[in-house]
């Protein structure tokens, strides 16, 4: 069954790259005359895949509750999986909204790259602890990640648009800034590699420190590059010589996995840089200027509705799963509907942030460059709540 | 009464009107004619523009914007301004991501915050506790901010729903072609006569089946449909309202109470401001079973799959002092007791703690035990005399957390984290007593001519729950809130309010439309619907 299980997933990941490719292809029409018919054909291989994708993918989520007894949106690599599929919903959704194969063309890879980054994590099923048995609890996780899955789209839209727009410039402040998410893109795709692929040669090294006065292990499963604060070595595999992490976590890092998620981002931001630094060798221009041809088909009008539409079907969602689910449910756990909790603080922040973008929107006109970027932020405030609030700043959410 | 209403919401003053070209009489402020559309306002009239913002309240006179002198007027136009409420909702998404840097107060595990931010934060945390951001979402300006979006929800809706709400709800089917040709979307065709009636019967036929309502007047076509969608925002504002009144409420005394409180087994206690006791019946920590684990963790130990804690509920009879019981119950995490408004919850569970001990006491010549006896280390009261097997044993002296600083028994706490007692042994036949020291974990050395050895035979351990007391009775309120702002919301965004304006005169067709969102799919329904009327309409991209 867990057997079972693992080869569900690996093939969800499969089918949605192979649908991202497929995409891909139905935005390069080569010769004119039978451009759209073929770029038609690719299209509807690449939603029939996405399909089946997300077909597969539920049956793994319905497998793991099976075996696992509750519903998998309880650790970081649960949560981050279902986000994924929560943005594959969405995107089918709005699709068959608008047909555009350009949109998959660039949500399908963001999808690959982020299910493989939920995959870095560990995966094992682990029993529940008692905050956490309420209908409720995944009754307002999975609502707020389809709302999230719809902000996912409109940032993707977005960045289309913006990238169709200042894509093919070498220099500029937007293409900088465009640029600069593709890196960031980049260095998920170097972090999951690395990790998966240390998790293949079955790595580990153990440090111990001090948490609320109870000394815990942490179980690195990449070369330790920083040791958590105050950690003492018990377990070491050395890497390439390196026997012994090159400095300490600093204290005000507070969460209990602080030292584990800056050693992942610092090698995050290694293999990011060496893939990056590898890929513009190859091609010999910036990835933004590789991929804007791909945009061009596509009306900017349509791709900002596609953005505003998003989030328009994603804040309803959002504001039930994110804010008043989670009320009623914080109600029943702690005896109190709100707590400012970071990781609550952090989802009205969220919220906050997406209304003041409708509001500019609808009275101050903002739309075009504005709103796309506006998409664009919206999802790096959802990434610092995913990852910085979950594992740097301690609170009652933080993922084990 | 009637009057000053309608001066209060339209501007409406019965000499000072805008009269239309059509004839009819608009209040001052309108800026598109309410009959026939055309635009009033001069600078509009003369420009080339679209008429898309004015579309926004249907060109209808706004409180806001027609009476600006007095400083009511002032106060209602700032607080109606979307510009005034989006710098309320970015100050306080600042603040609150501000508040996140360090943990609140509430979350800091030390009594003495002031120094605790200093000490783990350094003089950053220093500021941060001396401006006030360790305890923000309880500070006074926190507080205003949410109050002046609560005021700034309830003028900015009641500023345009009233406009809003009349406009929609007296449209004509007429509009002057002005208005039409000055929509954002909007084409121009010349026809031949004899085309005309087929073409308006396409337009017609074809708007309905894109389940648009259509309505027929003369040579003019109004297609309407999800009009719904535009009172979204205002029933979204309102439940937003609801939702701060009900946070509000809290503060009107007996409307929310919230304490601790820590409870024993078997302990009665009384619950702080209520008129209530509590019993705790008994306290326990359940964990997996082995094979309870899902597989690939079975190996793992210590998993907590429960807390739980039996409590039974009382009230005091005032005259009898007797308590009777209301009711009895169990708490788990996520499944709270309740009694009417009063909500018990179990925010820790503290397992296997010391509470009696049993002492025997040891003849020590044949080194028998004579007899034993049981102390309740949280109830002992002065000079109490215990018995066993025919001796009195009287405790003179207690101390829960026994220390000696210099030659001095002392004792740290109240907690019977290490007990020790001065002991008075009398045998009433002899009438023969002594004196003995009996400290835990220690072998003190008692006088030699003692006739008797005090010692340890067996400890009671119990487990002591933490409980929040809760009462608050808003929830109710906040909940309908929520509800009325979800439906808001739904209706707001899952439909759009669109419109399509047709004249169909013998030499021309003049068609214009509006919606409240999503512009791309209107203009796709107006080139679809066109192109089923011979139009030669180009509005998207393929
Ligand atoms: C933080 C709380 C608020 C939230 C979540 C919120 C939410 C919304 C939403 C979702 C819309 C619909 C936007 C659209 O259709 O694209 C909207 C519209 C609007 N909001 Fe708010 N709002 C909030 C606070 C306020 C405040 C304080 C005001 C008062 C000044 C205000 C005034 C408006 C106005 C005037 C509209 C447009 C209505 C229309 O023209 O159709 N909102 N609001």
């Amino acid at each position: 069954m867990v057997q079972l299980m693992e080869y569900m997933l690996l093939a969800t990941f499969f089918l949605y790259l192979i649908a991202a490719v497929a995409f891909v292809m139905g935005t390069r029409g080569s010769k004119e005359d039978d451009k759209t018919e073929r770029m038609q054909k690719w299209q509807k291989i690449g939603v029939g895949i996405t399909i089946a994708g997300a077909l597969l993918h539920l049956g793994f989520i319905i497998l793991r509750v099976l075996i696992g007894g509750h519903f998998p949106t309880s650790n970081m690599f649960e949560f981050t999986a279902f986000l994924c599929f929560a943005s594959v919903i969405a995107f089918i959704v709005i699709y068959f909204l608008y047909r555009s194969a350009v949109l998959g063309a660039f949500v399908m890879p963001i999808v690959v790259v982020l299910l493989g980054y939920a995959a870095a994590f560990p995966r094992d099923i682990q029993p529940l602890i008692p905050a956490l048995k309420s209908h409720w609890l995944y009754i307002h996780v999975t609502t707020a990640a389809l709302g999230q899955g719809a902000f996912m789209v409109a940032f993707v839209a977005g960045f289309i648009y913006l990238i169709q727009r200042f894509g093919q410039n070498a220099k500029g402040k937007q293409a900088f800034w465009l640029e600069t998410i593709m890196v960031l893109i980049v260095m998920f795709i170097g972090f999951s590699g690395v990790s998966l692929l240390f998790e293949a040669t079955g790595y580990q090294s153990v440090y111990k420190h001090e948490v609320d006065g109870q000394l815990t292990e942490q179980e690195y499963e990449l070369p330790p590059i920083v040791a958590p604060n105050g950690g003492i070595p018990e377990e070491i595999t050395p890497f390439w010589g390196l026997k012994e992490a090159l400095f300490e976590a600093p204290a005000w890092m507070i969460g209990q996995k602080a030292a584990l998620t800056l050693n992942s981002v610092i090698w995050a931001i290694i293999t990011g840089a060496i893939l990056y630094v590898m890929l513009r060798l190859l091609i010999r221009k910036r990835m933004t200027q590789l991929v804007h041809p791909m945009t061009k088909k596509i009306d900017l009008e349509l791709l900002d509705e596609i953005t505003y539409r998003a989030i328009a079907i994603g804040f309803p969602l959002f504001t039930l799963g994110a804010l008043i689910f989670a009320m009623i449910w914080a109600h029943e756990a702690w005896g109190r509907f709100w707590g400012w909790d970071p990781k609550e603080t952090w989802a009205l922040i969220t919220w906050l942030f997406y209304s003041a973008y409708l509001h500019l929107r609808l009275s101050r006109g903002w739309i075009g460059t504005k709103s796309a970027w506006l998409a664009v932020g919206g999802f790096v405030i959802i990434l610092i709540n995913l990852i910085v609030v979950n594992l740097i700043i301690a609170g009652l959410h933080s993922y084990a | 009464m009637e009057t000053g209403y309608r001066q209060f919401w339209e501007g409406y003053v019965l000499i000072e009107n805008t009269k239309c070209a059509c004839g009819h009489n608009n209040p001052v402020g309108t800026i598109l004619c309410e009959y026939c559309g055309k635009p009033l306002d001069e600078a509009i009239k003369n420009s080339e523009q679209t008429i898309e913002n004015e579309m926004r309240y249907e060109g209808k006179a706004r409180r806001s914007q027609t009476y600006t002198t007095s400083l009511f007027d002032k106060t209602w136009a700032f607080f109606s301004s979307v510009k005034v409420a989006i710098v309320l909702i970015v100050i306080t998404l600042i603040a609150s991501g501000i508040g996140t840097i360090f943990p609140q107060e509430t979350f800091v595990p030390s009594s003495n915050p002031e120094g605790y931010y200093e000490d783990e934060y350094g003089l950053l945390g220093k500021w941060f506790y001396l401006i006030g951001f360790s305890d923000m979402y309880n500070s006074w300006w926190y507080i205003l901010l949410l109050s002046m979006i609560g005021v700034s929800l309830v003028v900015c809706s009641l500023d345009r729903v009233i406009p809003l709400y009349k406009a929609l709800n007296n449209q004509k089917v007429i509009k002057n072609t002005e208005f039409i040709k000055r929509q954002r979307i909007s084409h121009v065709e010349k026809i031949v006569e004899t085309e005309k009636e087929h073409k308006r019967t396409a337009l017609i036929e074809s708007l309905q089946q894109k389940r648009y309502n259509v309505s027929v007047e003369d040579d003019a076509i109004l297609a309407e449909k999800g009009r719904i969608s535009r009172w979204g925002p205002y029933i979204n504002h309102i439940g937003l309202i609801l939702f701060l009144f009900g946070v509000f409420l809290r503060f009107v005394p007996g409307w929310y109470l919230s304490e601790t409180m820590w409870l024993q087994e078997e302990e009665v206690k009384k619950i702080p401001e209520l008129p209530y006791y509590v019993k705790n019946e008994r306290s326990l920590v359940e964990m997996y079973e082995p094979h309870e684990l899902p597989p690939g963790s079975e190996n793992q130990t210590n998993f907590v799959k429960e807390y739980q804690t039996d409590v039974t509920l009382y009230q005091k009879d005032d005259t009898t002092g007797k308590l009777t019981e209301l009711k009895k119950g169990q708490i788990l995490i996520n499944h709270p007791f309740e009694y009417e408004d009063l909500l018990l919850y179990q925010s820790d569970l503290k397992a296997g703690q010391l509470s009696g001990l049993e002492l025997a006491v040891i003849d020590k010549e044949n080194e028998q035990e004579v007899g034993s006896f049981s102390v309740d280390l949280y109830d002992i009261k002065a000079n109490q005399v215990y018995h066993a097997n025919g001796l009195n044993v009287k405790v003179k002296s207690y101390f829960p957390d026994f220390e000696l600083q210099g030659n001095q028994p002392i004792t740290k706490s109240q907690k019977p984290n290490r007990p020790a007692f001065v002991i008075e042994v009398t045998d009433p036949k002899t009438k023969r007593q002594e004196v003995s020291w009996v400290i835990s974990g220690m072998d003190f050395e008692n006088p030699q001519d003692n006739q008797y050895n005090i010692q340890l035979k067996d400890f009671k351990l119990v487990n002591t729950a933490g409980l929040i007391v809760r009462v608050d009775r808003s929830l109710s309120v906040m909940l309908v809130g929520g509800i009325v702002s979800m439906i808001g919301l739904v209706m707001g965004f899952y439909w759009q309010h669109r419109r399509v304006w047709v004249r169909v005169t013998n030499n021309q067709i003049v068609i214009g439309g509006h919606t409240n969102k999503n512009w791309y799919s209107l203009r796709r329904d107006i080139q679809s619907v066109a192109e089923t009327a011979g139009l030669k309409i180009k509005l998207v991209k393929e």
